[in-house]
């Protein structure tokens, strides 16, 4: 690991003034924020993150879990994986956050990761985080090294002839099946933007991985009011039972009234290069009667651009029964 | 741990260990200071003065440089050599606190195996995916591989060597040994840190639910229905 400079932000304003000195905010980041350190700690013993400075922003006041007056809740950024998944309004109105985040990690890691930390969380591709590798994402040019390699881990959605590195968060599943919005403070100031509109697809320039800019700093996450009869779940496949990331992993949020579906929304993940919102389920499930047939429908069309890598295409259908598997426990009446 | 809770074979070994404790003790000229919260010579210290003491033939022909660097060096505790960038960091472990000196870089978990002298946390993965290194930070269980010391400036550290002492052993330490919840023993100190503070967190009661809320510490010599025993024993007994 580089040796850094090492200096504790006492306020949001001060936070966001170091944090805009940085180069850039994508990979090569002369400086960081260090909340829960789960990612970037491990990035930099790889010496995959390598910045100069490191600002830690544990002191922040973004620690809090506010239900507002819309009936919607804010969630600070600095509010730890565990604490989050635990809490009584987002295990009764959110179940399928509380369900993604246990679903992940250890509860070691859970209790030090951040909603913040969690949402920019990188890829786990073995040759991103080998530096031995040729890697697009890490250098621009070099190559993918997972094309043709060890690549079943990675993803069948939103890849490029560059980069097919998937996003390995469960929250951030839950989070963009829950239409969240994320709160960035940067230097000109406060926004808003939909969670699905964070992260940017590899395309041609996988080194650019969300819509951040040097010195903006995620300060909290907002999730909008659920109406009566709402259920989420989310459900995640991988070999083993615990500690491991999902293969496929889906995330409903559905209201049936009256026997047709009234509101639905479905992501996808194990298998985007983002967090995989399924405009394409949606819009096949929508006003329909829930059964299994519209189900299996849906999940074809969710998967129907996806394109598989030498080792997993097995995902595709890993993928789509997960997505029905998910639909049929959501919309399950007994 | 007091002598009715071992077989026969068990006492003996202690009384093993206690004699060759002793002569080592004796005639390496070992005080005190330099033995273990077990009142024992620890192996790490048993060589650092092997060395210093010049003695033992052929040991010091061909021991290598590095313990003879650190024949000179007492034992690590507040001695942090002086190292370009180290900054001043105050850190409570184990209800104590210490002033150090250290780089921004040093993890927690390096901090308190070669700065604070603590080496009951172990090093298994360094990389968040094995648990061997679990401490309490403010009573809450966490990976202390991926945490800078410099992060940790208002915080109560708990290790394995501030839960319990021989003698005065905490019911999960208890509970391990009675349970045979260890081989190497090498996860074990990560296992036990992680079973205390399950039981302030949500789990149901059964062993599955204990595996569950267990899953982040591993064990390669597969101990695994014995440390559910333990964690078991000890909910039964606090219930």
């Amino acid at each position: 690991m580089d040796a850094f400079r090492y200096s504790r932000a006492d306020g949001v304003a001060q936070a966001v003034q170091a944090g805009a000195k940085s180069s850039t905010a994508q990979l090569g980041a002369t400086v960081r924020f260090v909340a829960g350190g789960t990612n970037l700690v491990d990035l930099m013993k790889l010496n995959v993150e390598r910045p100069q400075d490191v600002v830690d922003i544990n002191g922040l006041p973004l620690d809090k879990i506010e239900t507002l007056p819309n009936g919607g809740l804010r969630v600070g950024a600095l509010v730890r994986n565990s604490d989050l998944a635990y809490d009584a309004t987002v295990q009764r109105d959110y179940a399928v956050l509380s369900q993604a985040l246990l679903s992940g990690a250890s509860p070691q890691l859970r209790n030090m990761a951040t909603t913040g930390g969690n949402l920019v969380q990188r890829t786990r591709c073995v040759y991103f985080r080998d530096t031995a590798h040729a890697c697009n994402k890490r250098q621009p040019g070099s190559g993918c090294s997972a094309i043709g390699g060890y690549n079943r881990m990675m993803a069948i959605l939103g890849t490029s002839d560059k980069c097919i590195a998937s996003n390995p968060s469960d929250m951030n599943v839950a989070l963009t099946a829950l239409e969240a919005t994320v709160q960035i403070q940067g230097p000109k100031g406060e926004r808003s933007v939909p969670i699905h509109e964070l992260y940017l697809l590899p395309g041609q320039t996988p080194e650019r991985e969300t819509i951040l800019e040097p010195g903006d700093l995620i300060i909290s996450v907002t999730l909008p009011p659920v109406a009566e009869g709402t259920k989420s779940v989310y459900l995640k496949l991988r070999d083993r039972a615990a500690y491991e990331f999902a293969l496929a992993s889906a995330a409903v949020v559905v209201n049936v009234h009256g026997g047709s579906i009234r509101h639905v929304r479905v992501a996808l993940g194990g298998v985007g290069t983002r967090p995989w919102r399924s405009f394409e389920a949606e819009r096949a499930l929508e006003g329909k009667a829930p059964e299994p047939a519209l189900f299996r429908h849906a999940a074809e069309a969710a998967l129907r651009d996806a394109k598989p890598s030498s080792e997993n295409g097995f995902k595709v259908e890993l993928s789509k029964r997960c997505l029905v598997r998910t639909l049929t426990m959501a919309t399950r009446t007994t | 741990m007091p002598n009715d809770f071992k077989t026969p074979e068990e006492q003996g070994h202690d009384r093993l260990n206690d004699r060759s404790s002793k002569v080592a003790a004796s005639s390496k000229g070992i005080n005190k200071e330099q033995e273990t919260l077990f009142g024992r010579v620890s192996r790490r210290s048993f060589l650092t003065n092997l060395v210093a003491a010049g003695g033992a033939a052929g040991v010091v022909a061909t021991a290598p440089p590095l313990l003879a660097a650190t024949a000179a060096a007492e034992p690590a505790a507040e001695q942090a050599a002086k190292v370009p960038g180290a900054i001043p960091i105050t850190l409570r472990v184990n209800g104590k606190e210490h002033r150090l000196e250290i780089e921004p870089r040093v993890t927690l978990l390096d901090c308190l195996r070669e700065n604070l002298d603590l080496p009951g946390t172990k090093k298994g993965c360094d990389h968040g995916q094995c648990g061997a290194c679990t401490v309490h930070v403010n009573g809450r269980r966490v990976n202390s591989c991926l945490s800078f010391a410099m992060m940790h400036g208002n915080d109560e550290i708990t290790t394995v060597e501030g839960l319990g002492q021989p003698g005065n052993l905490h019911p999960m330490q208890a509970a391990f040994v009675e349970h045979d919840g260890y081989q190497c023993g090498y996860c074990t100190s990560g296992q036990i840190m992680s079973a205390v503070a399950l039981l302030k967190e949500p789990c149901g009661p059964s062993d599955d639910d204990v595996k569950h809320g267990m899953y982040g510490n591993i064990c390669r010599c597969g101990a695994y229905p014995n440390i559910v025993a333990a964690v078991q024993a000890v909910r039964r007994q606090q219930a």
